[in-house]
């Protein structure tokens, strides 16, 4: 769909841009009352949300002593040069980012290739590799609690099997972040991997044949003809997975809660903690300002960079 | 007993001569491979199932039982006891089923007007929702947050329902309806607007009959969006009887706020196997589904 978005947000610039008239003035008023109701609830709880936080942004308001005051770029000015926290929380995040993006994509990738094949049973693994993906976050996330505790977790039994002793890996910070990565990616990676399937299904077999009969190698199949075919794909899948990365709360509020000492503490988490924990409504929607701004250059730039290569 | 290994080995060795040894072994490497890799895809599953019919010690107990020795059934009893786990269950439902018929309504009205109804300000309006599209609702929770309270709806399932409608997952809906109204031949609608129909009529009866397919894949969408949020009800419900499911999940919890484990993973497993088994019978349905949202429309 996502291409389908980026598409429609070029042709929709390009005929605002010309200011064609072709537009039946009758229907207008029928059109208007069609998407009235949809528009009216986005207008309510996502335009007027929007615009308010820029101007929460610039105000010190506790909820708990109810006034608020005008402080202009105060909060700002906390967040990029006082508050240490703010660049451990965009470390955190490049690092969850980092580590989720390739890894699902990859993954998806590989697995999306290898249901690509004919062969017995291939609906069952398509079955199981989505499965977490129609799973509620929350109880994926509790269940992984329960799988990753030190002493009775399910890992680290197994692991004492085979005479491993396994980490603390919600207590200790560097795992504590590779555990909410890992189990994040096998949550999500069905639907990249059902996103390259059908790319892949698209396929016309007349390129893959002619490839063969060119001698091409299985590897340079899939360099030289696959993969490129599938950059549209890719591009899309990359847009989501990375908007999607700086979204992730579940797994943070439920498996680390942002810790230990931080290590898990991520934008889309620091923006609740702030503002339903220590009520610093003014910082919090600072952080929500640049949550929005980050979200709306992903999205445009992604979109600007495939411009740019067609 | 040797001989009977023996005459095994010995029917292996015949079969291997009949197909090439390389492709019988990579056949078994292929399926191992497969299967390595569902472990931790299944294995989690198998785990919340286990656990949810063990008993406080024996879930701690080392080395560790796939197959409780002793059946717990009284945990899936203590979840119900322990907090309003019926009407929690019930809460998501009820509210589940009201998010996604209002989806169906507000985003197939709008769909078809940016489909099939050529009006003024339809370009900017429909570019203004697309920015929506992928935003985290993180962005907007603290003025909606004010604007629940200001309304008196704090603690109640209004937000719950409010907000996925007209947030993120109203608009991907939107967009699967445009993009499949846009599929039907204009044609098809003329002949309606010459039996006299109107604008809402064409749309009423002969454009909403068709989106049959269309109209799943966006329940299916919606009913999950709204069964699997947290971050709402944490946010806006305080009530236990108010409470969701996946807020539930986590409150299991001793005196000293240490998760019980056993009842957390009975009360995992009610929420999860329905979903579940709905899914492996309808599996191609709802594939397809979020394959819609990815690629075609």
């Amino acid at each position: 769909m996502l291409s389908v978005v980026l598409k429609t947000f070029g042709d929709l610039m390009s005929a605002l841009v010309s200011q064609k008239k072709n537009l039946f003035s009758g229907e207008t008023l029928s059109g208007w009352l069609f998407i009235s109701p949809m528009m009216f609830g986005f207008l309510c709880f996502f335009i007027i949300p929007v615009i308010a936080i820029f101007g929460y942004s610039v105000t010190e308001w506790n909820i708990l002593s109810q006034d608020s005051t005008f402080v202009g770029l105060q909060n700002y000015q906390e967040i990029f040069t006082e508050n240490e926290e703010f660049w451990l929380v965009v470390r955190n995040s490049l690092v969850f980012a980092g580590g989720l993006v390739p890894l699902n994509i990859a993954l998806a990738l590989v697995l999306a290739l290898a249901l690509n094949q004919k062969f017995t049973g291939v609906v069952f693994f398509r079955t199981v590799y989505f499965a977490p993906v129609i799973t509620a976050g929350a109880a994926w996330a509790i269940v992984w609690s329960f799988l990753l505790q030190k002493e009775s977790g399910g890992v680290n039994q197994l692991l004492a099997l085979i005479g491993i002793d396994g980490p603390n890996w919600l207590r200790e910070p560097n795992w504590a972040m590779f555990a909410v990565i890992m189990t994040r990616v096998i949550k999500n990676v069905g639907l990249n991997m059902i996103l390259y399937l059908a790319a892949l299904q698209s396929i016309s077999p007349d390129y893959v044949e002619a490839s063969s009969l060119d001698g091409a190698t299985p590897w340079q199949r899939f360099r030289h003809i696959i993969w490129p075919l599938l950059a549209p794909t890719t591009l899309v899948i990359s847009i989501v997975t990375v908007v999607g990365s700086l979204k992730v709360f579940d797994h943070i509020y439920l498996m680390t809660g942002g810790g230990p000492e931080s290590g898990t503490l991520v934008l889309a988490y620091y923006i609740y903690e702030r503002a339903f924990e220590f009520f610093e409504i003014g910082y919090a929607s600072a952080l929500a300002v640049i949550l929005f701004v980050l979200t709306l250059v992903l999205t445009v730039g992604q979109w600007l960079l495939k411009q740019k290569e067609q | 007993m040797s001989t009977l290994v023996f005459s095994k080995s010995n029917r292996k060795d015949a079969a291997m001569t009949d197909v090439p040894w390389k492709r019988y072994l990579n056949r078994v490497l292929w399926y191992a491979t497969l299967l390595g890799v569902s472990v931790p895809f299944v294995f989690p599953f198998i785990w919340m199932v286990s656990g949810s019919l063990k008993s406080q010690s024996e879930i701690t107990a080392f080395p560790p039982t796939i197959i409780p020795e002793t059946f717990r059934w009284e945990n899936y009893v203590e979840i119900f006891q322990y907090q309003p786990f019926a009407q929690q269950y019930f809460n998501s439902l009820y509210i589940a089923v009201v998010v996604t018929i209002s989806i169906m309504f507000v985003a197939s009205l709008a769909g078809y007007a940016f489909a099939k109804i050529k009006f003024k300000g339809a370009n900017l309006v429909f570019l203004l929702l697309l920015s929506g599209l992928m935003m985290p609702e993180e962005v907007t929770i603290i003025p909606n947050f004010f604007a629940m309270s200001t309304l008196n709806l704090m603690n109640s399932h209004v937000p719950l329902i409010l907000l996925p409608v007209f947030g993120s997952q109203g608009i991907i809906a939107t967009f699967l309806m445009r993009q499949f109204f846009m599929s039907i031949p204009n044609e098809v609608e003329e002949a309606g607007i010459m039996d006299g129909l109107s604008r809402f009529g064409v749309f009423w009866r002969i454009a909403l009959p068709l989106s049959g397919p269309a109209l799943a894949a966006v329940a299916i969408l919606s009913f999950l969006h709204s069964w699997n949020l947290l971050l709402e009800p944490l946010v806006f419900v305080s009530d236990l009887d108010k409470f969701t499911v996946p807020l539930a999940l986590n409150n299991f919890s001793d005196a000293y706020g240490l998760p019980l484990w056993h009842l957390q993973m009975a009360a995992t497993s009610l929420a999860v196997i329905p979903v579940l088994l709905i899914y492996v019978i309808a599996q191609r349905h709802i594939v397809q589904s979020f394959a819609m949202t990815g690629v075609k429309g």
